[in-house]
């Protein structure tokens, strides 16, 4: 698979009243065309901000970015350091993103037809009566019916799910490349989460477009995605394809986020994971998860772990007990704690 | 039949319903404010347009037979001053002068004041710490001293008066706009935009103008009736328009002399003021329940 976006060391520093929040500190990952990412992890992992810092929409006087994002296409230099104008280029025609609340992502005050048509003509030339007609079909294609009628409505006569189709309708204007979908289900009911789910799924086969999708529950990701990343406290702790992850997780933490989802036929007790994640500015040395991890021992609060490759390349774990975090009794031990 | 505690659920809903349509009416009622306002304007609008209609005498013509003619004289409706001249047809002509202070000199700060808030709110970093702090150094300074200042020394005339207010109060929208642009700005609307790849500009004039538009806007209203009553009291202290001209400041400046005996000179372009205030401020309250979001 050749790849289309690479990910290298990518920081993400905030600079706020506190000190500097590690938001985002040395993720790196390639993603295949026509391939489908998904990250998984918990609030202020750093999932949306990594996401945001690869198309260049961190506050820019109080973020400080370093690393190497390569979309391929582009060529082989960094668009971290692409100039303003490449960036908006790209963003939109090769780049588009989706986000979290379909209620707030949508300007409140113009319609929702003008703005769909306000995407397909930003980055094509194309007449009043073109656009029009590709933004109603774009509606159509994702699911809003009676689209001609639809379009003169504002957002707020829109239902959330709808909404969301819109802005997928927005984001895929102009046929992009890659889409980063930031947590597009997480406001939606759960019936509404599968549709959208399915039409991505759908779109992305349709057009052959490359996917990051951003989620922090793991049933979502594992429904859709090729390949995961786990991430943790700004750091990818696990990665591997969707099965491996799911059926035979390497890191402490991506196995209590297993044991936290229910499984449908079983009626034990949900296990939570005890603790909370560490701040992000002072970030202790050692394994970050540490302090929350079944398998820790005295050496992993003084040793900050590497990705290890284990058992074959795209597979990583940042633990170095990777081997007996499958079924170990300490793991269950720590539970009744 | 429902027992006192428990109501049923059709009396519930004719409730609901009783409710809902006491809200359109205080809809309607919201409206009506916006069209008394309007209406008002439009009156005094149309009274100065159509001013050589409504009245025979020019405004600095002297009907030296009947100087201080009390109101509900015979051809003199609202009386005549000391020099015999028409107050209605000065109260007319002189309208012109200052609605024109109140739309022109509004709008242009109007204009001037928001382009530099949003610009100062949206681009951030130096372009705002600079804009707002030239927004500070005017804040800093009385505002009718840093008025009388400017008129001072370009000289009293109307056209330096609009000058002067051009100068010193746009600092006031650029403060109100910087500030709702930069809550904007955070919106995911306005990062979807910028995802979307669109331009500086389009995102500000596009996305956050139509969004932030509604508190300058507003806050305008109450400002043409300051300039109004500015330019009055800039003819008050005769730096404004300079007599014979029948603006209204100059016309109560030059009536206090004959308060006593004739107190229409004063009073009657003090109404007129009182007027045209009353219309741009229920127009101004009329806009800011019409544009409050959520309301729609």
């Amino acid at each position: 698979m050749a790849p289309l976006l690479t990910v290298r060391d990518l920081r993400s520093y905030l600079a706020t009243g506190q000190g500097v929040v590690r938001a985002v500190d040395g993720v790196s990952f390639t993603l295949g065309e026509a391939e489908i990412l998904g990250i998984v992890g918990e609030s202020g992992s750093g999932k949306s901000v990594t996401c945001r810092t690869i198309v260049g929409l961190m506050p820019s006087g109080i973020t400080h970015i370093s690393g190497e994002v390569i979309y391929h296409p582009h060529g082989d230099g960094s668009i971290l350091s692409a100039s303003q104008s490449q960036l908006q280029s790209l963003r939109g025609s090769q780049l588009a993103m989706i986000f979290q609340d379909p209620m707030t992502a949508l300007n409140p005050v113009l319609n929702v037809g003008d703005q769909v048509i306000e995407a397909v003509q930003a980055h094509a030339r194309l007449s009043g009566g073109q656009a029009r007609t590709r933004a109603v079909s774009l509606l159509r294609r994702v699911g809003i019916p009676a689209p001609e009628q639809r379009m003169r409505d504002y957002p707020f006569q829109f239902s959330g799910g709808m909404l969301q189709r819109a802005l997928i309708a927005i984001a895929l204007a102009s046929s992009p490349r890659l889409l980063l979908a930031d947590e597009p289900t997480t406001s939606l009911d759960v019936i509404i989460q599968d549709q959208i789910l399915s039409l991505l799924l759908d779109l992305q086969q349709d057009t052959g477009m490359s996917m990051i999708l951003v989620s922090h529950d793991l049933a979502v990701i594992s429904e859709v995605c090729d390949r995961i990343l786990v991430m943790y406290a700004g750091q990818v702790v696990e990665e591997g394809p969707a099965a491996d992850i799911i059926t035979a997780p390497r890191h402490p933490y991506t196995r209590a986020l297993l044991d936290a989802v229910p499984q449908g036929e079983q009626r034990g007790q949900l296990r939570s994971i005890t603790g909370s994640p560490p701040s992000l500015i002072d970030v202790p040395g050692g394994c970050r998860f540490a302090p929350r991890c079944g398998l820790a021992v005295d050496e992993c609060w003084s040793w900050e772990t590497e990705l290890i490759e284990i058992g074959g390349p795209g597979r990583l774990a940042r633990c170095w007990r990777h081997d007996e975090v499958e079924r170990s009794p300490e793991w269950q031990a720590s539970d009744s704690a | 039949m429902s027992t006192g505690w428990a109501a049923s659920p059709s009396e519930l809903l004719m409730k609901a319903a009783t409710r809902a349509a006491g809200r359109r009416r205080s809809t309607v009622r919201r409206r009506l404010t916006l069209i008394v306002g309007l209406a008002l304007l439009g009156l005094a609008i149309a009274a100065i347009t159509l001013a050589p209609v409504l009245v025979s005498q020019g405004p600095n013509t002297i009907d030296a037979l009947n100087p201080l003619a009390p109101p509900l004289t015979p051809g003199h409706l609202l009386g005549t001053d000391q020099f015999g001249r028409d107050v209605l047809s000065r109260i007319l002509y002189g309208g012109r002068i200052d609605l024109a202070i109140a739309f022109g000199a509004t709008s242009v700060t109007l204009v001037s004041g928001t382009l530099i808030g949003l610009v100062a709110g949206y681009l951030g970093g130096r372009w705002d710490s600079v804009l707002m702090r030239i927004v500070d150094l005017f804040f800093a300074f009385p505002f009718l001293v840093l008025v009388i200042a400017i008129i001072a020394m370009l000289g009293p005339s109307i056209f330096n008066m609009f000058v002067a207010i051009w100068i010193t109060s746009w600092v006031a929208y650029a403060r109100i706009m910087r500030a709702q642009t930069v809550v904007a700005k955070r919106q995911q609307y306005v990062l979807a935009a910028r995802a979307l790849g669109y331009g500086r500009l389009r995102v500000m004039f596009r996305h956050i103008l139509p969004n932030t538009a509604s508190a300058v806007i507003v806050f305008s209203m109450v400002d043409a009736i300051g300039n109004i009553i500015l330019a009055a009291s800039l003819g008050f202290l005769g730096l404004g328009a300079q007599p014979p001209s029948p603006e209204w400041g100059t016309m109560i400046s030059d009536g206090q002399n004959y308060i006593l005996s004739a107190w229409w000179l004063a009073t009657i372009p003090g109404l007129a003021i009182v007027f045209v205030g009353i219309a741009f401020s229920l127009i101004g309250d009329g806009l800011a329940d019409l544009l409050r979001p959520g309301d729609r």
